[in-house]
C-alpha cells in the first residue's frame, strides 16, 4: 500500500509566484527506502519543504496523500502529528531551549504519556547510538553544535519521534565517512518495519550504507528518471548529463 | 484574523471585600501626612521627614523623560488605606478575606516550601509577618516598616531615604511623604541567611496607591536572597505604584532581589529601587516586569569600594496596551569593580519596550570591567521596542562591552519547531521562552513557571 503519495503536483514560490514544482508524481510504498537523488540546485529541498507544508510555498495542483488521504489542507504541525518527519539539511539554532528538555515537550504535545523517566533513559540511549556525547542533550538545541552534531541531533529526534515517513534532506552534506557510516547505521537502526523513508541526496555514497528500494533522479521540477538502486551507481560514473538529454529546459 | 488579548489575569483579578477602618480622603496636603503619622502612631521625626517630602514634591517638576502621565492624577489616589485588620502573629489569624486573597496567590504554599519567612502587605499595611525562629536568634532582623520605625529608630534613620533621597525625583519625593508599609531587613555581620526571605505586595482598592517602603541593610560578609512579589486586581480607575527599594551592601556581603512584578493593566508603576555596595560586596538584581499599564523602573548599583561587583538580570514583557521604560544603571565609582547587565525584552499585541539603561564608569575607577547586553524580541509588526544604552566612561583604563539586538521571532524557527509536531502557538511560545531562558531560571521556580504560563497564554491568545 502507499504510505505517501504524491499526484501531479505543481507549487510555486508563494510571494514570487513562479513555479517550482512542475508536476511531480512520486508514491512510496509502506517500510519502502526511496532515494531522490539530482544535480546542485535542482530545488529537491524545495520538494521537501511542499510535502511539510512549508508556508513559503503554493501548492496549486495535484495531491499529497498519506495513507490514501490528502493532507495538503493540513498544517506543518498537523502533518508532524499525521506522523511526517522532516530532517534538515540546515536545522535551525534556538537558544534557550536545551536539547532534553525539546524532546520530551515535543514527545507531550504529539499526546505521549510516557513516564519522564523512561523517556530520559530513551533519549540517553538514542544519543549514544548516534555517537552524541550526552553533554549535548543539556545543550540549547544546535546551538554551537557542529555540522555532524546537529546531523546527529536530527537523527537522535528521529530515533525519539518515531515518525511513519521521513525525509532526510542532505543528510551527508559535510560529513565524513566515519561520521556518514555511523548516522547511516543510526537511521538503519531506527527504521521500523512498516516506516518509509525518503533520502533526498546528491551524492551516491550515502547508498552505499543505505540499500534504497528504488531511485529518482529529480531534475528542474520534475522527476526524469525512476529505476533500481543501480540508477544510482550509473550516476556516480557519468554523472546527470545523459538524463538531461531531452528534458526540456 | 490576529486578536490582541490581555493577558489573562484571572489570577490575580479577583477583588476582596475587606472592610476598611481608615480611609483617606482623595488628594494630598499635609493634613493628610499627619492624620497618616498619627495613625501609625510615628515618632515625630519620621512626620518631619514625610512634610519635608511633601514640601520637595510640591518643588519638584516632572520628570522629562519616560511614559505619559498625563493620565495620573496624584489626587485622584487615595494615598492610604489600611484594611480592617492589626498585624497577626500566624497565618490562622488572619482574616479569612485576607487570607483568602493570599491563599488565591499562593503565598502560605509558598511559605510551606520552606521560605524563611513571609511578609505580605495588603493594601498599605502589613498583615502578616513571620519570621523563622532560629534567624531571629542569628540577630536577622525582618519586619514591616512601620514596626522598624519604632523599634529600631537608630538604623532607619540612619539609612531611611539616605539612598535615594526625596530630592531624587519627584516620585522620590511623593513617596517620602505618604509611604507606608514595606519590609525592614537587617542581617548582621557575617551572617549568611539560608533561605530566601519574601514579601508579597498587592492593591486591593480601586484608584489607591502603594508606597511601600523596603529597606536592606546587609552588613559585612553577610548574605541575603529577598523576593518581592506584586500583584493587584484591575479596577477602572488607575492605581499608582510609587515603592522604594533601599540597599545597602556592605564589605563583602552578599545580596540578590528577586522581584516579579504583575501589576493590573491599569497600574502606573513608577518605583525606584537602588543599591549601593561597599569594597568586595556584590549586589544581584533579577528582576521580571510583567504587568502594569505604564512602568518607569531602573534598577541602580552604586559600586562605591574597590572590587565591588553588580549583576543586573531583567526581563521586561510588553503586551497590549503596556509601555515598559525600563533598564538598569550601574554606576563604578572605586577601582577594580564590575558589572554585568544582561536585560531583555518582549513585546507583543502593540506592546512597547522601552530599555534605557545607564554605564557610568568614574575617574577613580580604574580596572573596572562591565558587560551590558540588551536584547529585545518583537513578535509581531504592530509591537515596539527601542533601545537607548547610555555609557559614560571617565577613565581609560575600564573594559567595556556592549551588545544591543533588537529582532523580530524568526519564521524559519517557527517552521523548524513545527515540522517536529508543535502548533505555531507553542512553537513560539518554546523560542520565547528560551529568549527569556537565561533570566526566568534565575528567578525563583514559581515565579519562572507563573512566567511561562502568562507567556503561553498571551501568545495563544494574539494567534486566535
Amino acid at each position: 500500500m502507499a504510505l505517501l503519495e504524491i499526484v501531479d503536483l505543481h507549487a510555486v514560490l508563494a510571494e514570487e509566484n513562479i513555479e517550482i514544482l512542475k508536476g511531480v508524481n512520486l508514491k512510496i510504498n509502506e517500510g519502502q527506502i526511496h532515494a531522490i537523488m539530482g544535480p546542485n540546485g535542482s530545488g529537491k529541498s524545495t520538494l521537501a519543504n511542499v510535502i511539510m507544508g512549508n508556508s513559503k510555498y503554493r501548492v496549486t495542483s495535484g495531491d499529497i496523500r498519506l495513507e490514501g488521504e490528502s493532507i495538503l489542507d493540513l498544517t506543518v504541525d498537523q502533518r508532524a502529528k499525521k506522523g511526517i518527519f522532516l530532517s534538515f539539511q540546515h536545522p535551525q539554532e534556538i537558544p534557550g531551549v536545551r536539547l532534553r528538555k525539546f524532546l520530551i515537550s515535543v514527545k507531550q504535545a504529539l499526546g505521549s504519556k510516557e513516564p519522564l523517566l523512561k523517556m530520559n533513559r530513551k533519549i540517553e540511549s538514542l544519543a549514544d547510538v548516534v555517537a552524541l556525547n550526552q553533554e549535548f542533550l543539556e545543550r540549547y538545541l544546535n546551538l554551537g553544535f557542529s555540522g555532524g552534531e546537529k546531523k546527529k541531533s536530527e537523527i537522535l529526534q528521529f530515533g525519539f519521534l518515531k515518525p511513519k515517513v521521513a525525509i532526510f534532506d542532505e543528510i551527508d552534506s559535510g560529513l565524513d565517512v566515519d561520521a556518514l557510516r555511523k548516522i547511516a547505521e543510526a537511521i538503519n537502526k531506527f527504521k521500523d518495519e512498516g516506516m518509509s523513508i525518503l533520502l533526498i541526496t546528491h551524492y551516491q555514497r550515502l547508498l552505499d550504507y543505505i540499500s534504497p528500494d528504488r531511485v529518482h533522479v529529480y531534475i528542474n521540477g520534475q522527476i526524469a528518471a525512476t529505476d533500481g538502486p543501480e540508477l544510482a551507481r550509473k550516476i556516480e560514473e557519468n554523472g546527470y548529463a545523459f538524463l538531461l538529454e531531452g528534458i526540456e529546459r | 484574523m490576529r486578536k490582541h488579548v490581555n493577558v489573562d489575569e484571572s489570577k490575580f483579578d479577583f477583588k476582596n471585600k475587606a472592610g476598611y477602618a481608615f480611609k483617606s480622603a482623595p488628594g494630598l496636603d499635609e493634613k493628610i501626612i499627619r492624620e497618616i503619622s498619627e495613625y501609625k502612631s510615628e515618632p515625630l521625626w519620621m512626620l518631619e521627614k514625610r512634610l519635608e517630602a511633601l514640601r520637595v514634591f510640591r518643588n519638584t517638576p516632572e520628570p522629562d523623560f519616560g511614559v505619559d502621565r498625563s493620565q495620573l492624577n496624584i489626587n485622584e489616589i487615595v494615598p492610604y488605606i489600611r484594611p480592617n485588620a492589626v498585624k497577626e502573629a500566624s497565618w490562622d489569624e488572619v482574616p479569612d478575606e485576607i487570607k483568602d486573597t493570599f491563599e488565591r496567590l499562593g503565598i502560605p504554599e509558598a511559605e510551606r516550601k520552606a521560605l524563611a519567612g513571609v511578609g505580605a502587605q495588603y493594601d498599605s499595611e502589613v498583615v502578616y509577618q513571620h519570621i523563622r525562629k532560629d534567624l531571629e536568634e542569628l540577630g536577622v532582623i525582618f519586619l514591616d516598616m512601620e514596626t522598624a520605625v519604632k523599634e529600631h529608630p537608630e538604623l532607619v534613620k540612619k539609612y531611611f531615604m539616605k539612598l535615594v533621597p526625596a530630592n531624587d525625583h519627584k516620585y522620590a519625593a511623593l513617596h517620602g511623604a505618604i509611604w507606608s508599609g514595606g519590609s525592614f531587613v537587617y542581617v548582621p555581620k557575617n551572617v549568611k541567611v539560608p533561605l530566601p526571605l519574601q514579601a508579597y505586595f498587592r492593591m486591593n482598592l480601586a484608584g489607591m496607591g502603594q508606597f511601600e517602603h523596603t529597606l536592606i541593610i546587609a552588613d559585612q560578609g553577610s548574605e541575603l536572597h529577598f523576593i518581592e512579589g506584586c500583584s493587584a486586581p484591575r479596577y477602572n480607575v488607575h492605581n499608582l505604584h510609587a515603592g522604594m527599594v533601599e540597599i545597602y551592601v556592605m564589605e563583602g556581603a552578599k545580596v540578590r532581589y528577586s522581584t516579579i512584578q504583575n501589576w493590573s493593566k491599569n497600574t502606573f508603576n513608577l518605583n525606584t529601587k537602588r543599591a549601593i555596595v561597599e569594597a568586595e560586596g556584590t549586589m544581584e538584581w533579577v528582576s521580571g516586569s510583567l504587568g502594569s499599564m505604564k512602568t518607569m523602573l531602573y534598577p541602580a548599583t552604586i559600586l562605591k569600594g574597590r572590587g565591588a561587583r553588580a549583576n543586573h538580570l531583567a526581563v521586561t514583557y510588553a503586551g497590549t496596551g503596556q509601555i515598559m521604560d525600563t533598564g538598569s544603571k550601574v554606576i563604578h565609582l572605586a577601582p577594580d569593580t564590575s558589572s554585568t547587565v544582561d536585560a531583555r525584552s518582549i513585546s507583543v499585541g502593540g506592546g512597547w519596550a522601552f530599555y534605557r539603561g545607564l554605564l557610568y564608569i568614574s575617574e577613580k575607577a580604574r580596572n573596572s570591567r562591565s558587560s551590558v547586553e540588551c536584547s529585545a524580541l518583537m513578535l509581531d509588526n504592530i509591537s515596539k521596542s527601542d533601545t537607548v544604552p547610555i555609557i559614560d566612561v571617565r577613565t581609560s583604563q575600564a573594559d567595556i562591552g556592549h551588545e544591543a539586538r533588537i529582532g523580530r521571532i524568526s519564521e524559519d524557527q517557527i517552521y523548524y519547531l513545527m515540522t517536529r509536531g508543535l502548533t505555531e502557538a507553542e512553537a513560539k511560545a518554546m523560542i520565547v521562552r528560551g529568549f527569556m531562558e537565561p533570566i526566568s531560571k534565575e528567578l525563583p521556580i514559581e515565579y519562572a513557571v507563573e512566567l511561562n504560563r502568562l507567556i503561553n497564554l498571551e501568545i495563544e491568545s494574539s494567534i486566535g
